[in-house]
């Protein structure tokens, strides 16, 4: 086991990695939603379907824009030639849904085999005339959420050249949808006023897939800020990605984005911002005030924002106050919400986490230990790769009151009396902002009412007492 | 390469686990990449299963594409050992260990030295097998495995038991309302007077798969996952098996005539007579189980004729398809499988009881056959109740794969005497719910002369500009009224008059203040 040490406060542990994830695959689930003119097709064998076909539910029954390549056992043996299996598929993808992009997804099986995708993708984009991107969201590197940061690293290479003399009309542009956004009844914001400057900064390009309510409430509150997106990786469509480039600012609005922050800071030469993430009220003030001051932006109004924010969630409040949680860890949010709900009152007694970046999540993991601080709280311990039989046994020991865990853990530790919520939840829930605060809390708390509302029952521990390991 | 959307059977390493977990106490240990351990979400979430999945991975990293596992599985199998101290560990290859092509009987052989528990590696290739074809050899693998191990330690010559006894052979975790099934059988054989010896593999123990041979016969309800198990049984110790599946009154009846038959062999010797079940039969078709009643009754006749499809596995697509025919009067326009390494078996199972026969895999193949046929009722698996909701015609399952709601917590046997009378109402319901969407159709829907709407918006006063409009309309449909409402009550109470996606937001803000 090793450890090292940030700022002489926060530990890192390393486990074995033993640990229930989801397959980075999954990422197409989402990712096919929100580029609304891509196909996905996910190079595999009958594990990855089936791992697709069941996580996803019925979603696959609504004529997605996914499939599986599957490999059958002449292509593993090379018996057939990859680079005509391939063209077979995607013109029949190109003749039955015309998509404006198809995104492989390497697996397991193609690295093994080591199939070329990378090599053959430019050539049958030019022969079929449909761009062809490639990312490897494979179980041998990468843990669930990090599929989405292989999907977005592989279309930052496609985002356009950022040019200024082109610009001109996307300020026209930003100006005619400030113009939509001038008739606001004044006195309730008075820092809307000030939108009708053009813009005073370099360009911002903000990364990571929000549905696109959240995606609009982000670009709003930094609006407020007189500040402008000019543009979303990734984008509603793949035909609107947006222009980086020396020039550009570029954001991260989720944990697991390393690699695409990677890819725009090193081959794009964008400048990175490296903020905490807008998850939670707090999350959301530190990141917003984090691009203003790169902007050397004085921030208008944040403080009564957050603190408005924070009285509306005093219901939820008074029930997480003083309860301790347990991040298993299987989706790289844990660090943000950890600091979240540490802000909240909670006691976090161990945040088990895939993979740690902590470069990219220096701001975030700087917030963390300020919150500790600020509240008198011990540090938690941060698990990277953690074991999962371990983590039982430390449950064992601590009793939380709330286990955050993957959905192979979650009925077992419910009939051993250890409230959980489901970590994946976390993902597909809107959880960025200030405006959605309420529905991370929504999601933590509903254990802990359930709880309230079936306590006098007397049935907690459901198994009997040989069976109990926990 | 295929292209592919949806699989009826999963992959092999899935029907691998399927039995070891239903076994007590049994462990297994997947050689597998990152995130392929979805199999222990599946049965903690559909079977809501209270205790942790006896499943881990030995993680198949970029380490070990480089050099190897080396000691890795072999330490996981040590590991878990000392851990849980299970009676056997599986050694589960994946699609991924198949094509790297370590040695693993090698680290099963290492590791068993060093643990107390039993080690073996199942032999299954997954691009060969699909899930039900590996659950088939897996069980029938580790049932040689004990059988020959108690042969060595001479343990093995146990004598028959005193009265006639069965093993039941292929219940097992994820199948098809097996463990109703399996209440239902233990409940027939009791009033036959037939003591179930052993229940392989679910709930049984590796530790008594000795006794196997102390069995009279063997019964494999079931037809994809026991068949091999039975075979080897009765090779190697002539125990005869029943794989007559018990579902229907007709073929329950044959069922128990088989065993009958079979029990007959021993009973004069060991029990001074012979037993006859042909009146319990009688009693039950006619008066117990109402399945035969029910064929007879004013309700089945209105069925007589009706066209219908069916398709599942085989067990069940075979025995639904003669239920349906032979015991209802419904005209099965179509019967068909997606077992295609059974097509032989299904396809003389069900001639005379339909017009056609469709083996394929390819869920659009079976889509297209019903939208060409337009049956009044569909009896297939979840998805072929998917492909029902798009066409307009009811479905009713009867076959894996399922989804959570065919894991039902109240008693829903498909087999034996209970399981006649479940068939019979599902049968029924979906027809009626046919009738009765078609009587709406006729009539113009529900009695709509007053339109009652929730909706408080008046639309005079308040005005939605067209991106608060959009953005509305991303909103789901279930609570998109209820946002339109609050949204429009807190514009008019902070005297606004044109809603902007701002207000919305401020709305929702507001509204959790």
């Amino acid at each position: 086991m090793s450890s090292s040490k940030i700022s002489n406060t926060l530990a890192f542990e390393c486990e074995t990695g033993n640990y229930h994830t989801f397959c980075p695959i999954s990422c197409v689930a989402w990712l096919y939603q929100k580029i609304e003119d891509s196909f996905f097709l996910v190079v595999g064998t009958k594990t990855c379907g089936y791992f697709l076909q069941n996580a996803l539910g019925v979603m696959i029954f609504a004529e997605p824009r996914y499939a599986m390549a599957e490999l059958e056992e002449g292509d593993i043996s090379a018996q057939l030639n990859d680079y005509q299996e391939l063209r077979r598929l995607c013109v029949q993808i190109k003749k039955d849904r015309n998509p404006s992009v198809i995104v492989w997804i390497g697996t397991c099986t193609t690295e093994i085999i080591k199939m070329d995708l990378e090599g053959m993708a430019p050539k049958l984009e030019a022969e079929i005339g449909i761009p062809i991107v490639v990312a490897r969201a494979n179980g041998l590197d990468y843990a669930f959420t990090q599929g989405e940061d292989t999907v977005l690293a592989a279309m930052a290479h496609r985002c356009p050249e950022y040019n200024i003399s082109n610009n001109i009309s996307s300020i026209n542009q930003d100006q005619a949808i400030k113009g939509l956004l001038s008739f606001l009844p004044l006195k309730a914001n008075p820092t809307f006023t000030q939108n009708k400057r053009t813009r005073n900064h370099p360009p911002l390009v903000l990364f990571g897939s929000l549905p696109s309510s959240v995606a609009s409430q982000l670009t709003l509150e930094l609006n407020k800020q007189s500040i402008d997106v000019s543009g979303w990786l990734p984008s509603q469509r793949y035909t609107e990605l947006p222009e980086v480039g020396n020039e550009v600012y570029v954001c991260g609005v989720n944990p697991f984005l390393s690699r695409t922050a990677t890819t725009l800071m090193r081959r794009r030469k964008c400048k990175l911002i490296g903020a905490p993430f807008p998850i939670g009220p707090d999350g959301t003030r530190a990141w917003i005030e984090k691009i203003c001051a790169v902007f050397d932006i004085k921030p208008q109004g944040l403080e009564e924002r957050e603190k408005q924010i924070w009285n509306g969630l005093k219901d939820y409040l008074d029930l997480v106050r003083g309860k301790s949680v347990f991040f298993m860890g299987d989706n790289l949010l844990e660090i943000s919400l950890a600091r979240f709900l540490i802000r909240c009152g909670m006691v976090v007694y161990e945040i088990g986490i895939p993979y740690m970046d902590k470069r990219y999540q220096a701001a975030e993991l700087a917030l963390l230990q300020q919150t500790c601080e600020e509240l008198g709280v011990p540090l938690p311990r941060i698990v990277e790769k953690p074991d999962n039989y371990n983590q039982v046994q430390r449950m064992r020991e601590l009793q939380p009151d709330l286990a955050i865990t993957g959905m192979a853990h979650a009925n077992p530790l419910e009939a051993r009396g250890i409230s959980t919520k489901w970590s994946v939840e976390f993902t597909f829930a809107q959880i960025h902002g200030f405006t959605n605060a309420r529905d991370i809390l929504e999601l933590v708390t509903r254990p802990l009412r359930r709880n309230l509302s079936l306590e006098e029952l007397g049935w907690a521990g459901l198994v009997k007492k040989d069976k109990i390991n926990l | 390469m295929k292209l592919a959307y949806w699989m009826y059977a999963g992959p092999a390493h899935i029907g691998t686990l399927r039995v070891a977990s239903s076994f007590k106490n049994v462990h297994a240990i997947m050689h597998a990449p990152l995130g392929d351990d979805y199999f222990n979400v599946m049965r903690s979430m559909l079977e809501r299963e209270r205790d942790f999945t006896p499943v881990t991975a030995s993680i198949v990293d970029r380490h070990v594409l480089a050099r190897g596992s080396q000691e890795k599985v072999v330490d996981n199998i040590t590991r878990k050992d000392k851990e849980e101290r299970p009676d056997l560990i599986v050694l589960t290859p994946t699609c991924t260990s198949s094509i790297l092509q370590e040695d693993l009987q090698n680290f099963v052989d290492r590791a068993s030295r060093t643990s107390n528990s039993d080690v073996i590696l199942a032999d299954v290739n997954h691009y060969r097998v699909n899930e039900l074809q590996a659950a088939d050899r897996t069980l029938e693998q580790v049932v040689r495995y004990y059988l020959e191990k108690a042969r060595k330690q001479g343990i093995l010559n146990k004598p028959l038991t005193d009265i006639p006894s069965v093993n039941i052979i292929g219940i097992f975790t994820l199948g098809f309302h097996n463990q109703h099934d399996c209440r239902e059988l233990k409940r027939l054989l009791q009033d036959l007077g037939i003591r179930v010896n052993e229940v392989i593999p679910e709930g049984g123990s590796v530790e008594n798969l000795q006794n196997l041979p102390k069995a009279w016969l063997n019964i494999v309800p079931y037809r994809e996952v026991g068949l091999m198990t039975a075979i080897y049984l009765e090779k190697e110790f002539g125990m005869p098996y029943v794989s007559t599946t018990p579902m229907g009154v007709v073929g329950t009846a044959e069922f128990i005539r088989e065993i009958q038959t079979h029990i007959n062999k021993w009973a004069p010797i060991l029990l001074g007579e012979q037993v006859d079940y042909e009146s319990y039969i009688d009693q039950q078709t006619r008066f117990v189980s109402q399945a035969a009643w029910f064929s007879r009754s004013i309700d089945c006749q209105n069925l007589t004729g009706k066209r219908a499809v069916v398709f599942g596995d085989t067990t069940h697509a075979a025995a639904m398809t003669k239920i349906l025919t032979r015991e209802m009067g419904v005209y099965v326009v179509c019967a068909g499988t997606y077992c295609k390494h059974d097509t032989e078996w299904f396809r003389e199972e069900v001639q005379g009881y339909c017009d056609e026969v469709l083996i394929t895999d390819d869920h659009t193949e079976v889509s297209d056959m019903i939208a060409r046929i337009e049956p009044a009722a569909i009896f297939g698996s979840q998805m072929e109740r998917h492909i029902g909701k798009r066409l307009d015609i009811p479905c009713g399952v009867i076959s894996a794969p399922v989804h959570i709601q065919n894991f039902p917590l109240g008693y829903r046997p498909f087999l034996g005497y209970e399981g006649t009378n479940q068939i019979a109402d599902l049968v029924y319901n979906s027809f009626t719910l046919g009738m009765e969407d078609h009587l709406l159709e006729i009539f113009g829907g529900h009695d709509t002369k007053e339109v009652i709407t929730k909706s408080l918006s008046t639309d005079t006063d308040l005005m939605w500009d067209s991106e608060s409009q959009l953005e509305l309309n991303k909103i789901p449909g279930f609570v998109r009224g209820k946002i339109k409402r609050n949204t429009e009550k807190f514009a008019r109470q902070n005297g606004m008059t044109k809603i902007t996606v701002e207000v919305m937001y401020a709305a929702k803000e507001a509204l959790s203040a």
